[in-house]
């Protein structure tokens, strides 16, 4: 069986959690035989690990225009007439066996690069709404290209492009819901973004959401049938051990870690406010604030008008290694998100050792039992639990023994089961 | 003939309310009073009340036919004072028809058997004692908290004076043996040892409402015919079940009570059996043999041993912490402190902590008020470290200046003892200075001597510091006691107070 999938961003080059778990799933994938698949994303840097799939490059499909001219961009379905308009530069003859299929309709201007290229700068941006344009348009024309059985893709950013690619190909399409506009914006979401989601979850064949959290939102907020969403949870890869250490932790004062990006969606002032209960009981301790995001500068300043910063440290945005060397000097680690579909950092955490606090309002606490779970609003819960597990020694004992064991029991081959299981479903229809 | 002993068990706990790592210091009460109060109320009239004229009805019905035992937690009787005082009225009923023993447990509901024989042996004193006041008569057998036992549990109990004690008819003690008979303790034989049948006491206790269960709805018939099928040799059968289980665990439209109600009747309809208490069953029965139990047995899950109280690392710290301070909370009288105590030593605590309920589900779900294990480990140990806390402000400082007074007088003495050593290595290193080539010369006796001279010195010297330093530790010592008596002493109108507000309730 074949799939084509369309990403967003792969690894090493990812700015959240949904290209980990693209990666994840791919690799848990590779390892059912029957199961094939083609990874799009729009952009491709070269670096990417590739032993697992194919990794395809929006970009690299060269369009014959260097202008293409679209109306209302977010129309995606008009892609289909539109697509057959930029040709794709491959072979003279491929070029001629597509452009006889060509279609009328209306006309679309990109703006390309010199050689005819679709350029996409594959980051979050300004320029988003015409990158997810660009590669649909796109997807389209690879959908035409090769043959594959079942069109899979990651998040709204995707959505289209699956779309467009269901619809030259007319096989059977599969979305993978990682987060949605109301978990991203805490609420405030944006109506351009919303219709991308609810087109996608309309038109796909089967919804996969990574937590029934998502799935509830996806039911309740965007009114899809429930039948039609299942829940597939994420895993984590196993760790992969380092001992060269660059730096180890000095001292004797314990750390308690949060990390992600820091915007409204994951939670930074609560742990700021927690830590602040913490620090004014016990002065052993030092809390570290790792990402970056919109938040941030907000973040100091709450701190610092605390009086805390000499205990509270920030480091901006960690990556890779650093991830886990981060892990690896914490006592514990805290994820108190305000809306986390799923959450794959605290399994990396519990993968160094290290115990962790979790929201209730995260995907991943409907699968854990060996954490500590709150609600991202209660701060003296959030900070009970911070100070009970520094000080009360049995607790890390405890969640060093069954944390790790637990998080090596969530494999991405159980997931990509479950997910071929969802394809064989969805063939059958 | 064939006896059937039933015995209840009633126990409820003091929930400690939410407390926070920043209460510590800051507050000092510990329980959740809305949660005890109204669990209570609920408990009482959808179990204990109607059980209990339930109870009543069947012996009066039955005459001397129906007979039953329980056991009632000191904190269960506490509560019943505070909350439910009806409840305790209607034992006391139940106690008058004289149907009915009372047995004894540990006052606190705690598993001090498994830390301290001393402690164990005066909350086992404290409880029969007031079961003496308030049903009558003095209790006889001996119940432990969540049935633990072992052979030295049992020696402790004879040692006591008690004739037997219950425990659970777990298969890894019984082996091929059969629990339907009368045994004895392995060290004191004169110490008869009940033991529960669990397939009987759960189809009651755990699976009468189950509607899964193959044998669902029992009926009292079905019941005796299961009890009548038994091995004819068998002598007693021993239904050892939570009072609870009556309108709580199972309620009342389970047909739970209505069970109950034609129980006696649908045994008294075959002539081979009857009801006795379980002193009245010890008395009349000879045991078989000796059980062997040398690691404490429980009633509860299926490995019957602690590990639903014991079993992981919180629950271990848990214990041992609060175990650590016995020798502090025995010097203190202070009625609050030694309340607390009491109630802090209550096994659900551990019970909240076990790791179990992630694996055995619902029996550890019931009643449970906290979301995790953790959750659990963490208030309790916030309000273990306050209640440390106020007991080392109360007795512990002194103690702990005494101890750094000695510290520091220990110190002092090993710098002199060394410095000392440094003189007499100064000074016998003089003497090869003086004369080496003398010394090489002299004959091995002479330098020995002469060795045994200088430490004949230092060890005059040390003998001169030691008994001054003992001497003044002692004086330090005295002098330290002095006030703490006179505060203790001054204090002791002031807990009286306090302790006569605190057991108004009563």
């Amino acid at each position: 069986m074949r799939v084509l999938m369309f990403g967003w961003e792969f690894p090493p080059h990812i700015s959240g959690g949904l290209g980990t778990a693209c990666h994840g799933l791919t690799k848990g994938m590779a390892h059912i035989p029957e199961l094939d698949v083609i990874f799009v994303v729009p952009k491709a840097w070269g670096d990417e690990d590739q032993s697992t799939i194919q990794l395809l490059a929006a970009e690299n499909f060269p369009v014959r225009k260097k202008s293409v001219e679209m109306r209302g961009f977010l129309k995606e379905m008009t892609f289909l007439e539109i697509h057959s308009r930029i040709m794709p530069y491959m072979s003279p003859e491929e070029y001629e066996k597509i452009d006889k299929k060509r279609h009328s309709g209306s006309s679309i201007y990109f703006n390309t690069e010199l050689i005819g290229k679709l350029k996409f700068t594959g980051k979050y941006g300004p320029d988003l709404f015409q990158e997810i344009a660009n590669y649909a348009l796109i997807a389209g024309v690879i959908a035409e290209d090769l043959s594959f059985d079942i069109i899979h893709a990651h998040d709204w950013l995707a959505y289209p492009a699956g779309i467009a690619a269901k619809e030259a190909s007319g096989k059977p399409l599969v979305i993978h819901v990682h987060a949605t506009d109301f978990d991203r914006s805490g609420g405030s979401v944006n109506p351009a973004v919303f219709e991308i989601e609810r087109r996608g979850m309309e038109i796909a064949d089967k919804i996969i959401a990574v937590s029934n959290l998502t799935r509830r939102t996806i039911i309740e907020k965007y009114g899809i049938d429930p039948s039609r969403v299942v829940t597939v949870y994420n895993a984590v890869e196993p760790s992969r051990l380092m001992d060269d250490l660059k730096f180890r932790k000095k001292g004797n004062d314990k750390i308690v870690t949060f990390l992600g990006r820091i915007t409204m969606q994951k939670g930074p002032e609560y742990f700021i406010e927690a830590a602040n209960k913490v620090l004014k009981k016990s002065s052993n301790v030092r809390f570290v604030m790792a990402g970056s995001g919109d938040m941030f500068p907000r973040m100091i300043k709450h701190a610092a008008r605390l009086g805390i910063t000499d205990k509270f440290h920030f480091t901006g945005f960690l990556k890779g290694p650093d991830v886990h060397q981060m892990f690896l000097m914490s006592d514990l680690y805290v994820m108190p998100s305000v809306s986390e579909p799923f959450g794959i950092s605290p399994l990396e955490a519990m993968q160094s050792n290290v115990p962790v606090i979790i929201s209730h309002q995260s995907g991943v606490s409907e699968i854990l039992k060996h954490a500590i779970k709150i609600d991202f609003w209660d701060i003296d819960a959030m900070a009970d639990a911070i100070y009970g597990i520094l000080h009360y020694g049995a607790l890390s004992e405890m969640f060093k023994k069954y944390g790790k064991s637990e998080v090596a029991n969530l494999k991405w081959e159980t997931s990509a089961l479950l997910v071929k299981e969802i394809y064989d479903e969805v063939l059958c229809q | 003939m064939k006896t059937i002993c039933l015995y209840f068990q009633v126990h409820q706990p003091f929930r400690i309310r939410r407390y926070r790592f920043f209460d510590i210091g800051d507050s000092e009460y510990y329980y959740d009073d809305y949660a005890n109060e109204s669990l209570m109320k609920k408990i009482a009239a959808k179990c204990y009340l109607p059980a209990n004229q339930l109870m009543l009805e069947l012996i009066e019905k039955h005459g001397n036919g129906f007979k039953i035992a329980y056991s009632i937690s000191g904190t269960a009787l506490d509560q019943f004072e505070l909350y439910a005082p009806e409840v305790l009225e209607s034992f006391k009923r139940l106690a008058d028809t004289g149907m009915v023993e009372f047995l004894a447990e540990t006052h606190s509901h705690s598993l001090v058997s498994l830390a301290d024989p001393d402690e164990f042996r005066s909350q086992v004193t404290r409880h029969s004692e007031r079961i003496e006041t308030l049903f009558g008569s003095k209790p006889k057998v001996f119940r432990n908290t969540e049935l633990v036992y072992s052979d030295e549990i049992g020696s402790l109990i004879a040692d006591m004076g008690f004739m037997a004690m219950l425990s659970e008819g777990a298969r890894h003690m019984l082996g091929w043996k059969s629990p339907n008979y009368l045994y004895n303790n392995a060290i004191n034989p004169k110490l008869k040892v009940l033991l529960r049948n669990f397939m009987l006491s759960d189809d009651i206790a755990f699976r009468f409402s189950n509607r899964n269960w193959d044998q669902w709805p029992l009926t009292a018939e079905k019941f005796v015919t299961w009890l009548k099928n038994k091995n004819r040799k068998e002598d007693i059968i021993n239904i050892f079940i939570e009072y609870e289980t009556f309108g709580e665990h199972h309620s009342a439209e389970s047909g739970i009570f209505d069970f109950f109600r034609v129980l006696p009747r649908a045994a008294f309809k075959h002539k081979e059996f009857n009801f006795l208490t379980p002193s009245e069953a010890v008395s009349r029965l000879q045991p078989v043999d000796a059980i062997h139990v040398p690691y404490p047995a429980s009633w509860a899950d299926e490995e019957k041993d602690l590990s639903a109280w014991l079993g992981n690392d919180m629950q271990n710290e848990a214990f041992s912490k609060l175990n650590e301070l016995r020798s502090l909370v025995r010097k203190t009288t202070d009625h609050i402190i030694l309340t607390d105590w009491h109630y802090l030593q209550v096994s659900d605590h551990l019970y909240y902590m076990s790791t179990k309920v992630f694996s055995d589900g619902e029996v550890h779900k019931h009643y449970n008020p906290y979301e995790s294990p953790y959750d659990a480990f963490i208030n309790y140990m916030n309000v273990l470290s306050d209640f440390t806390r106020r007991l080392n402000k109360l007795v512990g400082s002194k103690e702990a200046k005494t101890d750094q007074m000695e510290r520091m007088l220990k110190e002092k003495e090993e710098q002199i003892a060394s410095l000392q050593r440094m003189i007499d290595e100064m000074r016998e290193a003089k003497q090869p200075i003086v004369g080496p080539v003398g010394i090489a010369e002299k004959p091995r006796g002479e330098t020995s001597t002469l060795a045994a001279g200088t430490q004949g010195i230092a060890k005059g010297t040390a003998a001169i510091t030691t008994p001054l330093s003992a001497v003044t530790s002692e004086k330090i010592k005295n002098k330290l006691r002095e006030p703490e008596e006179a505060e203790t002493g001054k204090k002791k109108p002031q807990s009286k107070i306090s302790s006569s507000s605190a057991s108004g309730n009563h």
